[in-house]
């Protein structure tokens, strides 16, 4: 039996503090729907959407405006009805400007949704309720924003045992997971449920971190006697909600370098996105809106919002009592792998999680010092990687030496740069660098 | 927040409180203790001697470092370190001399903080055993006064110093080796002993460099591994013959072994970074110590163990990397 099996933990990570009081005990609340939203056609990982609305078109909330390019793609729908007053380049979370469609939301409108059949999931095969999915839209709302039929649709040869669901939401601040657990435990397991449907497997295990004991006992008293779902209690430590990481945790299993989790026979699946897979057949409801976690100590109302995709970043803060003057930092995501966003006029995509912003005394410019090798980034990366040596290497432009050195096995969790007492930006190097290897490759 | 205020930088938006200066200006608080257990037993001329030698090193990384290098607090270790392994006598322009050396062929000369091979204290100190070997043999006896100094330490600059009013000591290991005569246990745990600055106080360096494991501002294994390696070696010797080799725990407690062990093997800059290597790079010094203690030509071995294991730390490196997640050759 190895340790993290007995341990309910993986090796190495670090501890930041949680801060998560400030949101989590606040219950779900509905935004009011902006005057305009903007919907980027790339919102997840693969190819981008593609447009089937023109400028000047008329769209219902729920409608269909851009449908998926290939099978590594996903449809994008209004989120509020409206009209579409232009597609072009707008701001974009990542920090370009990238295609979108802009949207005037109708004053007064009741945004009730078309009325449209909703699917009964007990009588789908597993081919229709992945059909379904897809064309809710649906992708992995942890995010990185993973496409979620081409989970639930392993390659043949893949022996998928085990479906891990993850709800450690390790990130600082972020509380929308929490929430959602608490607020919507049946919701989660019947998506849960209908994974396990398309999957073909019988074991599910639900990895909760113990610093969200109400999630863990909302979960457990809500579990289906006929499935075998299992919640696991783990330990709280960064980043326990990494894939890999969970994977070796929860089951003790290793996920082998540079192979996907389906190679070691499991799927993971983020607690919010399980639970949007069930309101695809509870209400028909496309992915429109999602949990956002608006925290921080900058923010002047704390909370959990259901946003509506495609709400500008100003709006959804007016919605929170707007910033107080110690604000300095706006943070798409947590505060360990979140990007800090430039323009208020942002659209929230499907894969945010939160927005934190960050107080001055949170961000304060620091020094940075020659390394001293300490080895303490050793001692927190996860994967196991020589961020001392991997950082000195990116300095000198030695991209090809980082390669050898598994610089693609660094998944960016930030752990080594969190621990450096020199401050070395050991994670933005390492971010370049990735970004310098690909521009390399497709050089060649 | 206004337009201008906004920040926008790289993730991580956390970090942890250390700082490179805060673990140095530690390193250097937890030496206090250490240098008023010196001064109990050596007086004033402690003092003089360890001010000496910081004075060098501070002065040679201000006049040559890179700007504000002072405030990181690495120059002020070395200082107070170097200080630590010279005898009570020595004249203070020796000591300065030496600080100097640390500093600046030690580090500088490197490429400054964190790209030296060597520990820069013990450097400039295997400088001056070399250069000048007597005085740095010359081991105060106790002295009639307290406040009376162990030797010429105003000796000016490459004049012979004057004859020193006091009698000269020696040391545990040389009495060990020299004339096999024991000291015994207590006086050196406590230090009264003769010695260099800081070879005198075990228990003492024991617990400041306790203080610093438990922030994790040293690695607590290389400790462990040199009192394991040089422990064990010692007691297989001293099993052999108790008369000509000196057993474990005084093995352990004198010379400048706990110094070396607790404070110097473990400068970050010149240790393994991997936790495996610490574990080697602490039994190599270990074993060295207890080989040219008892084989070697000079009474104590502590600095040139270190500094061998020094010279090997980027091999070790590389032979102790991490095995990278999913690299399983059992994973299929």
């Amino acid at each position: 039996l190895s340790l993290a099996l007995r341990w309910h933990s993986f090796r190495h990570g670090v501890h930041p503090p949680d801060l998560k009081a400030l949101s989590g005990a606040a219950p779900i609340r509905r935004m009011p729907f902006p005057s305009e939203i903007i919907l980027p056609l790339r919102q997840h990982a693969g190819q981008p959407a593609r447009p089937v609305v023109r400028p000047g078109d008329r769209v219902e909330r729920g409608d269909t405006v851009a449908e998926a390019q290939g099978h590594v793609s996903a449809p994008v729908h209004a989120s509020a009805a409206g009209r579409v007053t232009a597609i072009e380049l707008c701001p974009h979370p990542d920090g370009s400007f990238a295609p979108a469609i802009r949207i005037a939301v109708e004053p007064h409108s009741p945004q009730a949704l078309r009325p449209r059949i909703i699917p009964e999931w007990e009588g789908l095969s597993p081919e229709q309720l992945i059909a379904a999915v897809k064309d809710g839209g649906v992708v992995g709302l942890g995010g990185a924003a993973f496409p979620t039929h081409v989970k639930l649709a392993p390659p043949p040869d893949a022996r998928i045992d085990t479906l891990v669901i993850n709800g450690c939401e390790c990130e600082p601040y972020l509380t929308t997971d929490h929430r959602t657990m608490v607020e919507y435990p049946d919701r989660v397991l019947l998506g849960v449920r209908i994974m396990m449907r398309c999957l073909g497997v019988e074991r599910a295990v639900i990895g909760i971190e113990r610093n969200k004991p109400d999630a863990i006992a909302a979960i457990r008293a809500a579990l289906p006697a006929d499935l075998d779902v299992e919640v696991l209690a783990l330990r709280v430590k960064y980043p326990q909600g990494a894939e890999k990481m969970l994977i070796e945790s929860v089951l003790g299993r290793e996920v082998p370098s540079g192979r996907l989790p389906l190679h070691v026979g499991v799927v993971v699946q983020n607690v919010a996105s399980v639970a949007t897979i069930a309101e695809v057949f509870e209400t028909g409801l496309p992915l429109i809106e999602r949990i956002v976690t608006v925290t921080g100590l900058g923010v002047r109302q704390p909370g959990n919002l259901i946003v509506p995709v495609g709400t500008k970043l100003r709006d959804l803060l007016d919605a929170c009592g707007g910033m107080n003057e110690s604000a300095r930092e706006i943070v798409f995501g947590g505060p360990m792998m979140g990007v800090a966003q430039a323009d208020l006029d942002v659209p929230i995509t499907k894969g945010t999680t939160g927005v934190v912003v960050l107080a001055a005394e949170e961000c304060k410019p620091q020094a940075s010092y020659p390394c001293i090798r300490c080895g303490h980034c050793l001692d927190a990366c996860p994967v196991f990687l020589n961020p001392q040596l991997l950082g000195t290497l990116a300095r000198a432009g030695r991209y090809e030496e980082m390669v050898g050195s598994h610089l693609a096995d660094c998944m960016l969790c930030g752990c080594c740069s969190y621990v450096c007492p020199s401050n070395i930006p050991l994670s933005q190097l390492f971010a370049a660098s990735k970004a310098q290897v690909r521009k390399l490759a497709v050089a060649r | 927040m206004t337009e201008r205020q906004r920040l926008v930088t790289a993730s991580p938006h956390l970090a942890t409180s250390h700082s490179t200066p805060a673990i140095m200006w530690s390193v250097a608080a937890s030496l206090v203790p250490v240098i008023a257990t010196a001064t109990y037993y050596f007086g004033p001329s402690a003092l003089l001697v360890i001010a000496g030698a910081s004075a060098g090193a501070l002065l040679t990384e201000r006049a040559f470092g890179p700007g504000g290098a002072l405030r990181d607090g690495s120059a002020v270790i070395t200082g107070l370190l170097l200080g630590l392994c010279l005898p009570a006598g020595l004249p203070m322009w020796m000591a300065f001399l030496g600080g100097g050396f640390s500093i600046g062929i030690g580090k500088l000369v490197f490429g400054g903080l964190g790209q030296n091979v060597f520990n820069p204290a013990l450097l400039g100190r295997a400088f001056l055993q070399a250069a000048f070997p007597v005085a740095l043999t010359t081991w105060p006896a106790q002295p009639t006064h307290w406040a009376a100094l162990r030797g010429d330490n105003f000796a000016l600059p490459l004049m012979s110093a004057r004859a020193p009013d006091v009698v000269t000591g020696a040391t545990p290991l040389g009495l060990m080796k020299f004339e096999h005569q024991a000291t015994d246990l207590w006086s050196l745990v406590i230090g009264r002993t003769g010695g260099s600055l800081g070879e005198t106080a075990g228990i003492v360096i024991l617990i400041c460099g306790g203080y610093l494991a438990l922030r994790n501002y040293l690695n607590w294994r290389i400790p462990a591994a040199v009192f394991l390696a040089a422990g064990l070696a010692a007691a297989g010797l001293h099993a052999l013959d108790p008369a000509r080799y000196a057993g474990p725990l005084e093995t352990l407690f004198s010379g400048g072994l706990m110094l070396g062990a607790v404070y110097m093997a473990t400068d970050m800059v010149t240790s393994p970074v991997t936790n495996r290597g610490s574990w080697i790079f602490g039994v190599g010094i270990g074993l060295l110590v207890v080989i040219i203690r008892t084989w070697g030509g000079l009474a104590e071995g502590v600095m040139y163990a270190i500094l061998l294991m020094n010279a090997l730390v980027p091999f070790i490196n590389r032979a102790t990397q991490p095995r990278v997640f999913g690299t399983r050759s059992a994973a299929t």
